[in-house]
């Protein structure tokens, strides 16, 4: 067995350097605590591409099919005789995959950032929170059990808090961590009561025992349990309902717009590349299960991922404020990811679409990392996130204009960048499986297509919009993190995923299908002409537009009015029906019933306390009385 | 000498040594140094357990000592430790010195005010020890009687009202409790043998069912009160509320885990049929108690009953845990009572840092503190964070033994409660954030706040004293579960040995 215990070492950096900073960061000068963790990813990224290579190419793991290898693996807490917690490093091809993925958007991400937050208020705070970001989403990705998992998921659930919380002076980012936070805890309430039916059925949390074909999650009997769905069907749903939160996928998806709050390359870091992926990865990770074990439950994966790109593409369409058609966008593309798992199979060709929405995971994290940041470099130069304020910045900034132009041209499937391969393979993989949810992604294409274009051009075509101050390119290190990752975007599609990441480790053929190819790359062609008819110049096609598709229009614009859904339930009923009346009844109710056993002991003994005054004469006029009363009733009535 | 008579003494020769200083000055540093030996004897106490058990030495109960106290009703002085009291015996020590300093500053007869803080730590430290219930009891009654006091003389607000509906509820736990005692102490041998309080001669002997059917209830509700059972929890908020921060500390800390331990280890491990037939009911009422103190929290303004509400909850998780009855899910509640108490702990403490220089525990009046106390902020939230259960942290640890605990049970009733009280993580990451959100981060509402001056020295030995055991324990669970676990084997084997099935 080849060793791979060095890996520890990749989680364990950031997490060195995170206590490091927080620590001793307020001590140094802001610029040495972010490259401090700068080069802490730095190390982590080489060691992850180190890995990367060694696993996929030069250990020579292919020829019997990438096996998942357990590197380290020490118990930290034993619960029950069977279910033990371990805490160690799995790699396998999609934990390595994550690896690079991570660590590279990671490192761009920490580079720009000593760019982007110069002179910011809690600069070491911000390079901190990186790091132990960073630390959390690895040590997720190689986890070896599922509790592991969710113990760095709820991780990096808070690293996302802190981070989108910022700038906690401001109380739209403060309303906005907590609702990101609440929003997925309450998605992993479900993922834990998932874990808790699963390790209670199987007697173990082990991944590599979960998902062997012949253990005890895939072989336990089926069966209707409860609403005519087995046990493993149950315990899956419940899993997914943690991934549906923490990815974003409706009706979970709420928290995400507005976790735009946070500095840009936090939502180029964490809201788009890695953690909003998690819940993809958590599915894949488990996928023989529920391939193999519960077909529903993967169906059930299937449509939330095809009716959350749908929706969030037609959203994206209304959206002005930038990074929220970012948000959006991003929230469609892991749509499409859920669904290419949802409809794969397990096993050679059929798993061509689990190999898909790995893929697209990997080209989405290039290409959304490289927009974010590039909004992120536009946000800079005119400091408004909203499209109104801009338009014709081409010219300000060429570097940006050029990345930003690439990564739109990816994200809408035009060959041969590498969108084009990762979106293609899942259309195949969803054509064959279903042909409503094809549809669905057929016409989302589309609209990526459309939306992607009408922000390109909003921003940089447009009306001439005159600026206070000239706007002016970014500095090297912001515009190298653009060009590098540019670089990935347009070549990261040629990598032989079939050959690398596949449902079984064993690799298979994949061509390209022109048959759905074709279609695909025209009707992104035709969303990216209607964006250049409407708003390559300035006309009043967007407003006719909009009226013709009046209260739709509307509701897009409102994002359905999702929002008031939340606050709905978290303001009125939580708070207004259940809180306040419990906080009521315990006061008056509860309280007042032993306050009222008190007050009525004391009452009473106000009420017969005269009866000890004391007073001899009263003691011997009551005696005399009562001896009187006595010897009248035994005369008279006995 | 035994080194668990110790933890008596210590505090008694402290009080001592109190009566003869004559300046705040030195009546702290005295109190400081006996209780920063009372921590490092407790640290040495660990240490001396650990080693004898892997030494290999099995017994139940170590460093075991008897000595005849009362001979006509043959009560004893027995004291002797296993994993869960030396556990206990940390927490209370880590406590007690983290109190020691969050009321560095008391002034007001404070000569009077150490001696009874200390008088109480040294109950609780009794109660822990005691092998022989009915000085436990005798303990525990030493612990509650200095609570009236330090609540009347130095706590804020309707202190007198506070003391008094503690005290009195408390009481009547107790006159519940007293009555329990003496049930089983008539029942503590076969017919013919010799009665006692003893702990370890009673679990040998079996309690009749009936008798055991009668006496169960008033000792776990007696204890319960003390754990803030629903309904009888109401004298918690009130009187943290007005209890001075090093007795609210105290209180929430260890006081209330009294009644977690004491239902653990009187009412069901010596009547474990009756536990069996009548848990279902407790469990009902200790799934309202995690899940309506969660409910509770969320709506209230002042930052102590919004804590106070929270121990109800978690206090209730505790107590919902140990009628679950099986290892892993009593390991949690053990867990839960270290983790519980030094979150609280941790959190009175701040949250009399904060009223000491805000002047006002509404949350409202206050906002954005963290830029002008960034050390007091900082803390509050990662005390909010393990209190909603932040792996890493000790909550996260208690929470999930618990949980994967209670769900091994097979029947619908146990499951849906377990369920019912999972949710508690959603509500409790409700309130924590939502007290943090409010106090600490958003604008500065009030220009007064701009001159606050950050934590000081004692503030910070205080609260960092607490911050590490939670994180120690939140990262490292392993040797303290273990500790446990190893314990909690004989007591399970008699519980679960049980034939006798519940109602479910």
């Amino acid at each position: 067995m080849v060793d791979y215990t060095y890996t520890l070492l990749i989680p364990l950096i950031p997490f060195v350097f995170f206590l490091l900073i927080g620590l001793t960061g307020h001590k140094m000068k802001p610029i040495i605590s972010g490259l401090i963790g700068t080069v802490g990813l730095g190390i982590a990224a080489i060691l992850s591409y180190l890995t990367a290579i060694r696993y996929f190419w030069t250990d020579h793991l292919a020829e019997t099919g990438f096996k998942s290898i357990k590197a380290v693996e020490v118990t930290w807490l034993h619960l029950t005789d069977k279910l033990t917690i371990n805490l160690g490093v799995l790699i396998d091809p999609i934990s390595v995959m994550m690896l690079v993925v991570i660590t590279t958007v990671s490192l761009m991400v920490h580079i720009y950032s000593l760019g982007y937050m110069k002179g910011e208020r809690g600069f070491h705070r911000f390079f901190a929170f990186l790091s132990l970001f960073s630390f959390s989403m690895l040590g997720l990705v190689l986890a070896t059990n599922i509790f592991q998992m969710y113990i760095f998921w709820e991780l990096v659930g808070v690293s996302s808090f802190l981070l989108i919380g910022f700038y906690y002076q401001k109380p739209s980012a403060v309303a906005a961590s907590k609702k990101a936070f609440i929003v997925t805890r309450f998605a992993d309430l479900g993922f834990l009561i998932g874990i808790l039916i699963l390790s209670f059925n199987t007697g173990t949390f082990d991944f590599q025992l979960l998902t062997s074909p012949t253990g005890p999650a895939i072989t336990m009997p089926g069966g209707a349990a409860f609403m005519g769905l087995s046990v493993l069907t149950w315990s899956l749903i419940f899993i997914f309902m943690g991934g549906a939160g923490k990815s974003a996928m409706f009706p979970l998806h709420i928290w995400l717009p507005d976790a735009m709050e946070g500095p840009t390359p936090v939502s180029a870091l964490i809201h788009a590349a890695t953690m909003v992926v998690a819940g993809v990865y958590l599915v894949a990770r488990l996928f023989p299960v529920y391939a193999l074990g519960a077909p529903d439950a993967l169906n059930v994966v299937a449509w939330v991922g095809g009716i959350s790109s749908l929706f969030a593409a037609v959203i994206a369409c209304t959206q002005t404020d930038i990074k929220r058609v970012l948000a959006y966008s991003t929230m469609s593309q892991i749509g499409y990811m859920m669904l290419a798992l949802g409809v794969s199979g397990y096993g050679g060709h059929d798993g061509l679409g689990f190999m898909a929405g790995n893929f697209h995971l990997f080209t989405h994290a290039m290409f959304k990392a490289l927009l974010f940041l590039g909004a992120g470099a536009v946000i800079h130069a005119v400091h408004s996130n909203d499209m109104k304020d801009m338009g014709g910045l081409r010219k300000y900034l060429p570097i940006t204009h050029i990345t930003f132009l690439i990564a739109c041209i990816t994200i809408a499937g035009i060959p041969p960048l590498s969108g084009f391969f990762s979106k293609d393979e899942i259309m195949v993989a969803a054509w064959h499986h279903n042909k409503i949810l094809f549809s669905i992604e057929f016409l989302v294409a589309g609209l990526t297509a459309f939306y992607m274009f009408r922000l390109y051009y909003s921003i940089f075509w447009g009306k001439a919009t005159h600026y206070h101050h000239t706007p002016h390119e970014a500095p090297f290190v912001m515009t190298i993190p653009l060009m590098v990752l540019a670089f990935g975007s347009i070549f990261a599609g040629f990598l032989p995923f079939h050959a690398l990441v596949t449902s079984d480790g064993m690799p298979f053929e994949a061509h390209i299908d022109w048959s759905i190819a074709i279609p695909s790359v025209l009707v992104g062609l035709v969303g990216i002409a209607i964006a250049t008819m409407m708003y390559f110049k300035v006309s009043l096609l967007p407003d006719k537009m909009a009226n013709n598709f009046g209260s739709f229009y509307k509701w897009a614009y409102h994002k359905f009015y999702m929002d008031e859904v939340y606050l709905f339930v978290t303001k009125k009923i939580i708070f207004r029906y259940i809180s306040e009346p419990v906080a009521w009844f315990d006061r008056h109710v509860v309280d007042a019933t032993m306050v009222g056993i008190a007050t009525t002991t004391e009452k009473t003994s106000h009420l017969i306390k005269g009866m000890q005054s004391g007073r001899i004469q009263q003691y011997g006029y009551v005696f005399v009385t009562g001896a009187i009363a006595l010897v009248l009733i035994f005369v008279y009535l006995w | 000498m035994n080194i668990l008579s110790l933890f008596v003494l210590i505090p008694v020769l402290t009080i001592i040594a109190i009566l003869f200083t004559s300046n705040m000055k030195q009546t702290r540093i005295v109190s400081a140094i006996g209780m920063g030996i009372q921590l490092i004897v407790a640290g040495i106490l660990v240490y001396m357990y650990l080693a004898e058990r892997n030494a290999g030495n099995t017994a139940d109960m170590l460093f075991y000592y008897d000595a005849v106290w009362f001979p006509t009703l043959n009560i004893h002085y027995t004291i002797g430790v296993d994993g869960i009291s030396v556990a206990m015996i940390a927490l209370t020590a880590i406590v007690v010195f983290a109190g020691i300093f969050a009321s560095w500053m008391v002034d007001f007869l404070y000569r009077e005010f150490f001696i009874s803080l200390i008088l109480l730590a040294s109950g609780v430290f009794g109660f822990f020890i005691s092998l022989d219930i009915f000085t436990m009891f005798l303990f525990y009654e030493v612990a509650v009687i200095p609570m009236y006091l330090l609540i009347g003389i130095w706590g804020s607000g309707p202190k007198e009202y506070s003391a008094m509906k503690l005290t009195l509820m408390l009481m009547a736990g107790s006159a519940l409790l007293f009555v329990a005692i003496l049930g089983i102490y008539f029942y503590s041998a076969p017919a013919g043998g010799v009665l006692t309080f003893n702990l370890l001669e009673i679990s040998k002997n079996t309690i009749p069912i009936e008798m055991q059917r009668f006496l169960f209830p008033f000792a776990f509700v007696g204890f319960g009160i003390l754990g803030a059972l629903f309904p009888f929890h109401t004298w918690s908020p009130d009187g943290h509320a007005s209890a001075p921060t090093a007795v609210s500390m105290l209180h929430a800390g260890v006081l209330m885990k009294l009644g977690g331990y004491g239902a653990f280890r009187v009412a069901i491990y010596l009547m474990p049929e009756a536990a069996h037939e009548q848990a279902w009911i407790f469990i009902i009422l200790t799934s309202i108690s995690v899940v309506y103190g969660a409910f509770g929290a969320i709506a209230q303004k002042d930052l102590k009953y919004i804590n106070a509400y929270s121990s109800v909850s978690h206090c209730g998780l505790v107590l919902f845990a140990i009628l679950m009855m099986n290892q892993t899910a009593m390991n949690g509640a053990i867990i839960q009572m270290i983790s519980h108490g030094l979150m609280t702990a941790l959190f009175f403490a701040l949250i009399g840092m904060i009223y000491g220089r805000t002047h006002t525990r509404l949350i409202n009046e206050m906002g954005g503190l963290m830029k002008v106390i960034p050390f007091l902020g900082v803390v509050y939230v990662i005390a909010g964070l393990a209190s909603l259960g932040l792996p890493g942290l000790s909550g996260f640890v208690a929470e999930m033994t618990i949980f994967v605990g209670a769900y091994q049970h097979t029947d619908t009733f146990h499951r849906v409660a377990t369920i019912v009280a999972t949710s508690s993580i959603v509500i409790t990451a409700v309130y924590i954030l939502r007290v943090v959100g409010i106090l600490l981060l958003g604008p500065i509402k009030d220009d007064h706040y701009l001159h606050l001056t950050d934590a000081v020295w004692y503030e910070k030995l205080s609260t960092l004293t607490l911050l590490l055991s939670i994180a120690a324990i939140g990262m490292a669970p392993l040797w303290l579960s273990d500790m446990i676990n190893f314990s909690l084997g004989p007591i399970i084997e008699k519980i679960s040995g049980v034939t006798i099935a519940g109602l479910f």
